[in-house]
This record gives structure tokens, sequence and C-alpha cells, in this order.
């Protein structure tokens, strides 16, 4: 309903914004209700730096957004889209729906400041969009469980799953998550796989280079079942959305929880502070694949439909500014992107994740949703709970998504 | 005076043709939308099954190979499946309506209150059906799971749990379908006819035997609504499967429909052919049955039944 109220909302904004001369800017987005007011402050930044260009800002919900984006890119584009970087982008750009934007990164020299974003937003060797905020992923604790039973948090998986042990007799899930919706358990996927087989080799498994009946896949799905097997993973993870399971660790029934820095607000709502909740980068498996990261990038294009070319272009830039994507980031809790862009030090979690980013030197993944083609993520997510649960199905699941793969990738 | 020579002559020409034209002029509405909303589209899916098209970019013809997909995966194989225990298991439906139908007839004070207390669950919406249920079978606070714990000293997440996720959801469907079967089968029994009912008793007949030879024949009409909205109804279930499950866990209680509605319209699907093809097959299930009512409601009418 509430989709419908502002796509009808938005028809209406469109009307009124075609009778307005040129040097209006349509941007349609989905932002929360705090990231949506530091939005609005970047774009009073941008028009009293650029009173000529007047910017209209339609906010659409998260889901509602999703559907109409197909629907509005084709039939009434704005000058500016949010969306996503990686291969969720990839059908925008394959169907002509984006603009090539290459030329603001080549004249604003973005290639430099924003080259931690710049794999993830190039296909065919040009960049589709400007990338604002990202936020890192890895190991959130509870302290209080780890000196319940006298555990060190630890640096590598042996260690890590020899915690699991103590948290077992304890009667703690060493590992919580809820896969209800499933994307939660490709979050263990990835850093399983980034941590065997290192960043080329996940990046080609979800491009469809690699078979995933693949000895170095089996070789994840070994390590993960030393946390499936013993039961160290919360049982009824596909009953439970991400909440619920974060509940559990804000109680104390849980250790750890592999997530996003989404969900400090959540631990910290449930009652959890700077003290009791720890943040540590995913162990390592083997040491000899270079430390790679999980951070999703959100991003701003523009569509092929648009009509005010030229002003969108200068939002892009202005957007990729470090002064812009300073405030919009201490709004959401998020980091930005370009390098000289400063982060709030009281956070010891986006502190964290700044610095985990900063230095990977591995490369820096999407996450599984967003790197895979979208039906190979939701066979794949599948998999990846159904792995969870019936660990002894392993061979039969791959077989099923090598399957999915010829198929997807022609 | 011409002028109102034709007028009169226009008038005539319509009261001579009123009678054949109202029932088509009535008509024309129903049929547009019907035409618009119901046939066209189905063609189209048909059209469209043929196709490989992501809703954006260029249509691509295949011709069957949605259909050769289609029989080699597992997941259309489980939806069928599930969608038989469906079939099977909502048919429960019209006999519970009935039992309650029968246990509900009486002349007592405030029965319509009790009436309309069986009545509820079929004026509420799918959406709060399946919101309640996920959370009586919710591990750890759920009702359900409860009383599970304490009899067999382990939770069960019903809903997680491959062996009984779409029986959960079924139970939580069955729920409001028996309130509407209970419906339909109390209206027949007002029409039942007491003389009959009178004379079976000279006859001495009661209990089972009343139930089978007197009512329930005069009950048919009932009995055939409830069956066509019971079987259409478990065909097209699909709010209950997409609010408990999403289809999940790992797809183990989709549905054709769901299936349909997840390839083409999800956030991972907009695989507009291979929707369509799923939808084809669910169209020609259906159409089955459709062609047996409507045989069967044919042959009532030539008999004038």
């Amino acid at each position: 309903m509430r989709s419908m109220l502002t796509l009808s909302a938005s028809v209406i904004a469109v009307a009124a914004a075609s009778a307005v001369s040129a040097g209006t800017v349509k941007y349609y987005g989905d932002f929360d209700p705090a990231p949506l007011a530091a939005m609005q402050e970047v774009i009073a930044d941008f028009e009293a730096a650029n009173p000529d260009i007047k910017v209209e800002f339609q906010n659409f919900d998260h889901e509602g957004y999703k559907t109409s984006i197909r629907n509005f890119l084709s039939a009434d584009a704005p000058d500016l889209a949010n969306w996503y970087a990686g291969n969720r982008m990839a059908p925008f750009v394959n169907s002509g729906q984006f603009m090539d934007v290459s030329d603001v990164w080549e004249e604003h020299g973005l290639k430099d400041s924003l080259a931690s974003a710049l794999p993830s937003m190039t296909i065919d060797g040009k960049q589709w969009g400007v990338p604002y905020t990202y936020y890192q992923w890895g190991i959130y604790f509870n302290k209080t469980a780890y000196e319940q039973v006298g555990a060190e948090v630890p640096e590598t998986w042996e260690e890590f799953i020899a915690n699991c042990a103590k948290f077992k007799e304890a009667g703690i899930d060493c590992v919580t998550t809820g896969t209800k919706a499933l994307w939660p358990g490709a979050g263990i996927f990835d850093y399983l796989n980034m941590r065997t087989n290192g960043y080329e080799f996940h990046m080609d498994l979800a491009n469809g280079k690699v078979e995933w009946t693949d000895d170095r896949v089996k070789a994840t799905f070994d390590e993960w079942a030393k946390l499936v097997e013993p039961g160290y993973i919360t049982q009824n993870h596909a009953a439970l959305d991400w909440q619920d399971a974060a509940a559990l660790l804000v109680q104390g029934k849980a250790a750890n929880y592999v997530m996003g820095n989404f969900a400090v607000a959540v631990f910290k709502e449930g009652g959890l502070t700077d003290e009791t909740l720890g943040f540590m980068p995913f162990p390592t498996i083997n040491p000899d694949v270079p430390r790679a990261e999980e951070a999703p990038t959100d991003t701003v294009h523009i569509p092929s439909g648009a009509s005010n070319v030229e002003d969108a272009k200068k939002f892009l830039a202005y957007l990729a500014t470090p002064e812009a994507q300073t405030k919009i980031n201490a709004a959401m809790g998020q980091l930005p992107i370009n390098k000289d862009a400063s982060v709030n030090e009281d956070d010891p979690f986006i502190k964290a994740g700044f610095e985990l980013l900063s230095t990977t030197p591995g490369g820096i993944a999407q996450f599984f949703d967003r790197d895979a083609p979208a039906e190979m993520a939701k066979m794949g997510m599948e998999g990846f709970q159904e792995f969870m649960v019936k660990p002894e199905r392993r061979d039969q699941i791959l077989e099923r998504l090598e399957k999915a793969r010829t198929r997807i990738y022609k | 005076m011409s002028h109102a020579s034709t007028e009169s002559h226009t008038r005539s020409w319509w009261r001579e043709n009123q009678q054949k034209l109202t029932p088509y002029i009535f008509l024309v509405p129903g049929v547009i939308f019907f035409l618009v909303y119901v046939i066209i589209p189905i063609f189209e899916s048909f059209w469209l099954s043929a196709y490989s098209w992501d809703g954006l970019g260029e249509k691509e013809f295949i011709g069957m190979a949605n259909y050769h997909e289609l029989f080699d995966d597992e997941a259309f194989y489980t939806s069928l499946k599930n969608n038989v225990i469906w079939l099977v298991l909502y048919l429960l439906a019209i006999p519970a309506g009935l039992g309650i139908a029968i246990f509900l007839n009486q002349k007592i004070r405030g029965m319509r209150a009790y009436k309309s207390l069986f009545f509820f669950p079929f004026v509420i919406s799918q959406v709060v059906v399946g919101l309640i249920f996920a959370w009586f079978y919710a591990p750890g606070f759920g009702l359900f799971s409860l009383i599970i714990e304490k009899i067999t000293g382990s939770e069960i997440a019903i809903l997680a749990d491959e062996r009984f996720a779409t029986y959960g959801i079924i139970f939580a469907g069955l729920w409001p379908q028996i309130a509407y079967c209970m419906i339909l089968y109390l209206t027949g029994l007002n029409a039942v006819d007491p003389e009959q009912i009178e004379a079976a008793r000279l006859d001495a007949a009661k209990g089972f035997k009343m139930l089978w030879y007197i009512i329930l024949p005069q009950l048919r009409p009932a009995t055939f609504l409830a069956m066509v909205v019971t079987i259409i109804g478990a065909l097209r279930s699909f709010d209950l499967v997409s609010i408990m499950t999403d289809g999940g866990p790992y797809g183990s209680t989709r549905v054709l429909s769901f299936y349909m509605y997840e390839q083409a319209l999800s956030e991972y699907g907009y695989r507009m052919g291979y929707g369509a093809s799923v939808a084809v097959i669910l169209f020609l299930i259906m159409m089955v049955f459709i062609t047996g009512f409507i045989w069967k409601m044919v042959g009532d009418e030539r008999k004038g039944l």
C-alpha cells in the first residue's frame, strides 16, 4: 500500500517536473528515515553550490522500489536512481537501461578516490554509476558468553572450532544465524569460501567460471561441516529471521554471528553495549590466501532514458566528494568509499570496519546475492540453507547447483 | 415533423428488439473484462512460455525449451507433489465442514453467535491466518511448539522442517476452508425438507442411515459447490505458502502457483517465459477439474435439476 501511495505521488511529481524547464534533476531512491534526512541535506548542499539546478527527490520503500525500478526505467525514467554494485546491476547494464558514466570517473579522478569500489562498478571496462556507501561484514560476538566459558577471541579457524566445543558444553550456540529469508546463510558461505580458496576463486565461482562440483568448493563445504555436523549452529535457523537470531546473541544463548554492520543497531537496541558486543574479522582458514572481505556497496546510476544527463552527472560527481560521503555515512552508520572521507572515531564498529576494509589485500566482495546473478544466488542460498540442515546431502546439493550453473551462464 | 418521425422510428426499433438485445448489453461489460483479464492472458501465457525473456530486454524464441527444462527440474516436481498433497488433504475440509454444520444446526439460544464464531476464520484475511499459525508453530515461544516440547521433550520447528512444513501450512489453510464449507452446508441444511425427515423417522431411519440416505442427497448442490471451491482453493494456494515459509526451507514447501511467481516475478526471478510455462502446466491441471465441473453442471441443467 505504501509503495502504491509513493508511486502515485511520484507520478504526480513526474507530471509536475515535466512542466518545469531544464535544470531539474529527478532522483528516485529507497532510503530509510535517517539516511533519507542525510541525503536530503546532501541534496540541499548540492543545490546551494549549483543554484541553477534543482533536485526533485522521490523516496520509495525498499521492497516497492525493487519492483518499481524495472517499470520506471523503461517507461518513465528519472535522471538518477539508486541501485547496487556488482552483478546486481548487470541486468540493467546489459539491457542498456543504465548509462555509461566513465567520463565522470575520469574527469573527477574517482578511479583513485573511490578505488576500493572500482572493480565492483566496472562492467566491460566501463563504470556505470557512483558508489556512496558500504559496510563491513564479519563476526559479531557476545563478550559475556566468551567470558562465561573462558574462551579467547580466535584468530584461526582451528581456534574458532575449538571454542565452539566449549560453547556447546555450556549449552550456547557457537554460531547463530536465521536463514528464513535465506541470505544470512550466504554470508557464512562467502567467508568460508574466500578464506579457503581466496577472492579470485570466489568471484570465478560467482561468475560461473568454476564448477560447483570442483574439489575446492567441496573443501569449503568440508570446513563448513566442522560447524554443522557437531551442531554448533543454532538448530532451528531455517525458522528464524535474522533479527530472531540477533536476539539469541543478545540474550547470550549464542556466541557468534556472521553479520553485516547494520546489525549493530539491533544488538544495541537489545541491550548490548560497546563493552559487551565484540567484532572480529572472520578467522583465517588457509594462511596462504590473502585476506578478502565482504562489503555490499550502494550506488546511484543515471538511467539511459534520463532527460537531464548533464546535471545528473554533476550530482554524481558531488556525491563522490569526501564531504558528501562523510555526511551521508555519518547518518547511515556506514562507511564512506572515498578514501579522503572521515568516519566517526567514537564508534568502535565503524572504526574497525574502516580499518578492516581499507587494509584488505585480497579484494572486496559484494555479497553472494549481488556477486552472482539473481537466479544462481537464489538456488545457491537455498543450497546453503539445506546444507546447514542436512550436511549429508552435500554432493546432491552441489550437483544441483552445477546443473543450474550450466544453464544460467550460457 | 420529420424529426419527430425518425425519433419514433428509432424508438419503435428499440422497442421491437429490446427483449433480444438487453441481455447482450448487460453481458458486454462482463465479457470485456473477462476477455481482457482472463481469456487473453491465458493465451498470452501459452505464447510467452515459448520465449526466454527477463521482462526487460529482447524476447528470444526458444520453442519447447522451457518445458524440456521444467520436466527436468527437481523444484517443479517438488511443487507438483506438494500440490497433490494439498489437493488430497484440503478435501478434508468438506466432511469437517459438514460435521460442524450438522452440529451447529440446532435451535439453541445464542446459536447465531456460535455460528459466527465458527465462521470467523473465513472472514479474516489469509495473510492474517498465515501469521497466526506461523506464531503458533514458532520455535521458542509458539504455543504448538511449547506443547510438543512438553510431550516429546524436544523442540520441533514445524515450518523449518521439510518433513512437516507443507502439512503445517495445509493445516492452517484448512481452518478457514472448513469454515467456508460449513457455511455452504448450513445454508444447504436450511433447505432440507422437514417432511422427508418426518417420513424417514416413521420408517425408523436414524443416525448414520438418516444422514447418508436422507440428508446428504438433499445436500448435493452444497457438496458440489464445496468440492469446487475446495479443489480450486487447493490448486491456487499461494498466500499461505508465501506468508508462512516463502517456499522454504530450501524450497520444500513450494506449490506450482508459488513457483510460477518465484520464477517470473520475485526478486531473484524474472524468467517470464519459464514462469509462464509453469502457469501453463497449472492451467492444464486446473482445466481437468474445471471441465469436469462444467460437464456436471451442464448435465444437471439438461436433466432439469
